[in-house]
């Protein structure tokens, strides 16, 4: 039989693989034509990234050379673009001519997506697909002292800036979303890899959304949502593919979001047509990694050579190729009903393991530090067998596997004396044991002999099994609650964590940690959120999607799901513009309640939540901010009317009271805090019950705290007594911050000091001036950036989230 | 043949990470979630407890709690979590080219009980 004309449209890894299995098994059946559209023949793309960072020489990724083309007697148009296809002629229109088919193939692959912004076009933006790009890349590196900004954080991204960073560029990384790869990875692997990036100078920037690639002539800088602008000598723009489908279309084949084929890769429109690769659909899928492309073409090598056999999609796994981020992802890890989740961290590894079990078979894993393993779980995988048996031990690796049970006191009992317990502070197991038998009988005696677990904390688990090994039946585990059920931790320790070891993120608190959900839940977030920014105010963000309602609206949720706004009221001061303006918004927005707080303040009750930002802009104008009355932060200070009006009134204490709410309002605290200032002992502002109460008297001010009148009653104690309004202030700040450091989540301060004790909070507030100061400073720093009117900051920002993001009750049909 | 319907609801960094956006329809409000994960869900917007708004809710995994009384809910299947008894419709959802669509097929009709 005389060969048939086959034309293949576009030279890439999966058009080389099917060559190569269709000359095997179907020697001289087919006269090939090959068109590509880059001037070159087929080399193993995916081996760019090591072109980029040097590692490796385009000769050594080219797969197929001139020779074997020849041997092949395939008939190469290399440089020349497919512009059309004839199907009624049966020809192929390339750039320089005809070329009749009896079949034809397209590979055509991928084109990247660029996001359309103003720019986009400049000099020095490119993608990163082929070798044209990789040059262009590798040019920009040669200019000492040049900055890459690499937009997309995705597997492509990630290749391009370390291979950038390997060439000495300085490289920042922009991502959309909250941690890298989120397609592969979860948020504790991302954090980890963002980590090891870091570690290597790579700058990367989260939820950064790119608004403008801004030059003249050429690129010269990357301008944010935000307003943040970074340098550019070169932008790679990496945000992901798209099928490349011009021939396809024009060709008037079915294309969904790619050529659609069947499981024959035959196009579903035109039987002597074929796709293959990345250009392709099948049954609703589209393919972005080799693995498939390979299967594909063996299969489309049998279609053309008349033998039966069938495409089908199977299991992927990711792994990035950077040298030294060790990272593997395979299978479906999204939490889920029925679903089960086995978490290992070891956190001075910094390693992640994460498998996912429904029914009782593996059907997800991902793994950051130690990969070792995950040739073996990804078989697991695939193979979908039933893993009860050895659930226990199975994240373990197969080394454990069918072996005994490991028993981590046996473990612990057989440590030298020699053997490191807590890295912080140096101590081994033979100094735990001395203590131990010198008569320290609990985790807190051993932490204040040995200071062992006194710093970051991690190692409080080890400790404790040293006692349990050295006392025997005499120890008793400590019944301390961990947080929530998602670590081991309290949260004292978690605090001491965040402290001792910088921890300035979410999951890098959930990392050290060991937490055994993947991000936590609405007991412990809140919790975290507030720790960290208490402790890092500057180099933490806020995460509004930790916080309750409340905080995150900025106003009182009620039992029917309305809200509850209350402006402030400066020390209970009010003025006539003032209660116009409330009135006016009352009518305005159809307000059920309008109520007199217990807080010297007025409430307004049952406001729908969409109204909410049109509510605030209109308090806002009238010179009003949010009254902060759902917050865990400072809520109101009463004052009385003092010396100003008071025949009894000793101080300012309307003045004092102003003065410190303006001090302290907008602050976050571990619960809600109150305070009260009082002209004279008769107390009309009942100070004497407040987080902070302040009583005036001839001879300067008397500063309570710990008082307690909601469920609990208690009289405020003593803190100290001041001679000015300055050093009241002083104080009351420097108790708040102190409380802020230290507490416990939802303990209100009376609470707390019941665990620490009025000394020890003197010791630092009063009698420690540096100490004092210190703790002032550190107040101050945090307004500077948590002192603002949320309600303006969302009218401004994000009133569109107040609004559903669509509504089709007003179009319903009948 | 049924036809299904599926509306455009905008791009998927319209709803906040692990947060929610409201769409009022004739059968009440759903509440369409985006988890850490970037997978997205819809469900009910009203507790079986006593009618909380579940878009206000702090998401955690697949799963939100409730800003009323703290019933969490699975957002794949709608049931209650833990001791709590209680289901929520839940509805299909797509994302394509990073844009959310919500089948709005049943949500549509007035008559539905
Ligand atoms: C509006 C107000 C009642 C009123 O109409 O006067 C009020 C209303 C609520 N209080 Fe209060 N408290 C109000 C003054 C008080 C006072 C009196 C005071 O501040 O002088 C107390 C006792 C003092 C204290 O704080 O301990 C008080 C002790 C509580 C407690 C118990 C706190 C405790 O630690 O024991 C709670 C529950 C909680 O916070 O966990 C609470 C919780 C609540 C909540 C937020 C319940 C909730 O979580 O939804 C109520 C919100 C109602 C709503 O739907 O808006 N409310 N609450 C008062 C607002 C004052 C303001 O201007 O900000
Ligand atoms: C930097 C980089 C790293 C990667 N790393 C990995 C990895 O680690 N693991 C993994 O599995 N995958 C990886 N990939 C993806 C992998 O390279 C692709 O999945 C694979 O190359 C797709 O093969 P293909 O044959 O479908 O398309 P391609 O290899 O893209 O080949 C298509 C060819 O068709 C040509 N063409 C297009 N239109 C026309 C036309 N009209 N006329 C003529 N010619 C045309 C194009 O010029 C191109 O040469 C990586 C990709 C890149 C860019
Ligand atoms: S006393 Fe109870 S019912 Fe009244 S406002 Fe306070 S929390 Fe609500
Ligand atoms: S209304 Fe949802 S838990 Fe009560």
């Amino acid at each position: 039989m005389a060969p048939q004309k086959l034309v293949v449209i576009g030279t890439g890894m999966a058009s080389g693989r099917l060559l190569e299995h269709l000359f095997e098994i179907a020697p001289g059946a087919y006269e090939v034509t090959l068109f590509n559209a880059e001037p070159r023949g087929c080399y193993n793309r995916i081996m760019l990234s090591p072109v980029l960072s040097g590692e490796k020489s385009f000769q050594e990724i080219v797969t197929h050379d001139e020779a074997w083309y020849e041997d092949h007697g395939v008939t190469c148009r290399f440089g020349e673009r497919v512009t059309a296809v004839d199907r009624d002629r049966k020809v192929v229109v390339g750039e320089k001519g005809e070329v009749a088919y009896d079949k034809l193939v397209i590979a055509t692959g991928s084109a990247p997506f660029i996001i359309p912004v103003p720019g986009k076009d400049l000099k020095g933006v490119v993608a990163y697909r082929d070798l044209e790009d990789t040059n262009a890349m590798i040019e920009a590196a040669g200019n000492p002292g040049s900055r890459a900004v690499v937009i997309g954080g995705g597997l492509l991204g990630l290749e391009a800036a370390a291979g950038l960073r390997l060439r000495g560029m300085e490289v920042t990384v922009l991502h959309l979303m909250g941690h890298l790869m989120e397609r592969q990875l979860d948020a504790s692997a991302g954090h980890l890899l963002k980590q090891d990036l870091e570690r290597r100078g790579i700058e990367v920037m989260l939820q950064a959304s790119t608004q403008e690639i801004t030059g003249t002539g050429k690129v010269e800088a990357v301008k944010l949502a935000d307003g943040t602008e970074l340098k550019a000598d070169i932008v790679v723009m990496a945000v992901g593919i798209r099928p490349e489908t011009t021939v396809a279309k024009a060709a008037g084949l079915e294309v969904g979001r790619g050529m659609v084929v069947n499981a024959q890769m035959e196009s579903v429109s035109d039987p002597d047509i074929y796709g293959l690769g990345e250009c392709v659909e099948f049954d609703g899928a589209v393919f972005g990694l080799v693995a498939p492309l390979y299967d594909q073409a063996k299969v489309l090598a049998k279609t053309l050579a008349g033998e039966a056999d069938a495409f089908t999609v199977r299991q992927l796994s990711t792994k990035l190729k950077v040298t030294g981020c060790d990272l593997f992802s395979a299978g479906d890890f999204n939490d889920g009903e029925g679903r089960q989740d086995i978490v290992f961290r070891d956190p001075a590894r910094g390693v992640y393991k994460r498998l996912v079990i429904e029914n009782d078979r593996l059907i997800g894993a991902v793994f950051y530090g130690d990969t070792a393993d995950s040739n073996w779980f990804f078989g697991l995988i695939q193979t979908g067998e039933d893993i009860s048996a050895n659930r226990d031990t199975l994240i373990f690796g197969p080394a454990y596997q069918g072996g005994a049970s490991v028993d981590p006191l046996a473990a612990v009992a057989a440590l030298p004396d020699e053997a490191e317990i807590c890295g912080c502070n140096g101590v081994c197991k033979g100094q735990i044991v001395t203590a131990i038998e010198n008569g320290a009988s609990d985790l807190a005696a051993v932490r204040a002999v040995t200071k062992a677990s006194g710093s970051c904390g991690t190692c409080t688990g080890l400790v404790e099994q040293v006692l349990a090994v050295t006392l025997g039946d005499e120890f008793s585990m400590p019944a301390e609650q961990p947080m929530c059920g998602c670590t081991d931790l309290t949260h004292e320790d978690v605090r001491r964590l965040i402290k001792g070891q910088e921890l300035k993120s979410m999951p890098a608190v959930w990392q050290a940690g060991a937490w055994k959900t993947p991000d936590g839940c609405h007991s412990c977030r809140p919790a975290l959120n507030f720790y960290l920014l208490a402790d890092w105010p500057v180099e933490y963000k806020d995460d509004p999607q930790s916080r309750f309602i409340n905080e995150r609206k900025h106003a009182n949720i009620q039992k029917d799901g309305t809200f509850s706004v209350m402006p402030r009221m400066w020390g209970g001061i009010t003025t006539p513009d003032e209660l116009r303006a409330i009135a006016d918004a009352a009518d305005k927005y159809k307000v059920p309640t309008v109520k007199v707080t217990g807080g010297q303040r007025i409430d307004l009750l049952g406001i729908k939540g969409e109204d909410l930002p049109a509510i605030w802009a209109d308090l806002n104008a009238a010179g009003m901010v949010s009254g902060h009355a759902y917050s865990k932060g400072l809520r109101t200070v009463k004052t009385c009317v003092g010396t100003d009006h008071c025949r009894f009134g000793t101080q300012d204490s309307t003045g004092l009271g102003i003065k410190l709410e303006k001090a302290l309002w907008g602050s976050w605290t571990p619960h809600k805090v109150k305070l009260a200032v009082s002209g004279c002992p008769r107390n009309c502002a009942e100070a004497t019950c407040k987080d902070v109460g302040v009583i005036c008297v001839d001879s300067g001010y008397q500063i309570g705290v710990g008082g307690a009148a909601g469920m609990d009653l208690k009289e405020t104690e003593r803190l100290a007594d001041a001679k000015t309004e300055e050093e009241a202030i002083e104080l009351a700040i420097a108790f708040i911050q102190l409380y802020r450091e230290n507490a416990r989540y939802l303990d209100r301060p009376y609470k707390w000091l019941g665990k620490v004790g009025l000394p020890w909070v003197k010791a630092r507030v009063v009698d420690d001036l540096a100490e004092r100061r210190r703790l002032v400073d550190a107040f101050l720093l945090s307004q500077t950036i948590y002192q603002k009117d949320p309600w303006a900051e969302h009218v401004r920002e994000q009133a569109e989230r107040y609004a559903p993001i669509a509504d089709i009750t007003l179009e319903a049909a009948e | 043949m049924t036809n299904i319907e599926w509306l455009d609801l905008g791009l998927l960094s319209d709803i906040p990470f692990r947060g929610a956006r409201k769409v009022k329809t004739p059968q009440g409000c759903v509440a369409v979630f985006r988890t850490a994960d970037d997978a997205v869900f819809a469900v009910s917007d009203s507790c079986p407890h006593k009618a909380g708004p579940l878009s206000e809710g702090i998401v955690h995994g697949n799963k939100v709690t409730c800003p009323l009384h703290n019933w969490v809910f699975s957002l794949e299947t709608g049931e209650a979590q833990g001791a709590d008894d209680g289901q929520i419709p839940t509805y299909p959802t797509r994302v394509e080219d990073d844009r959310v669509f919500l089948d709005v097929t049943l949500l549509r009709r007035r008559d539905v009980a």
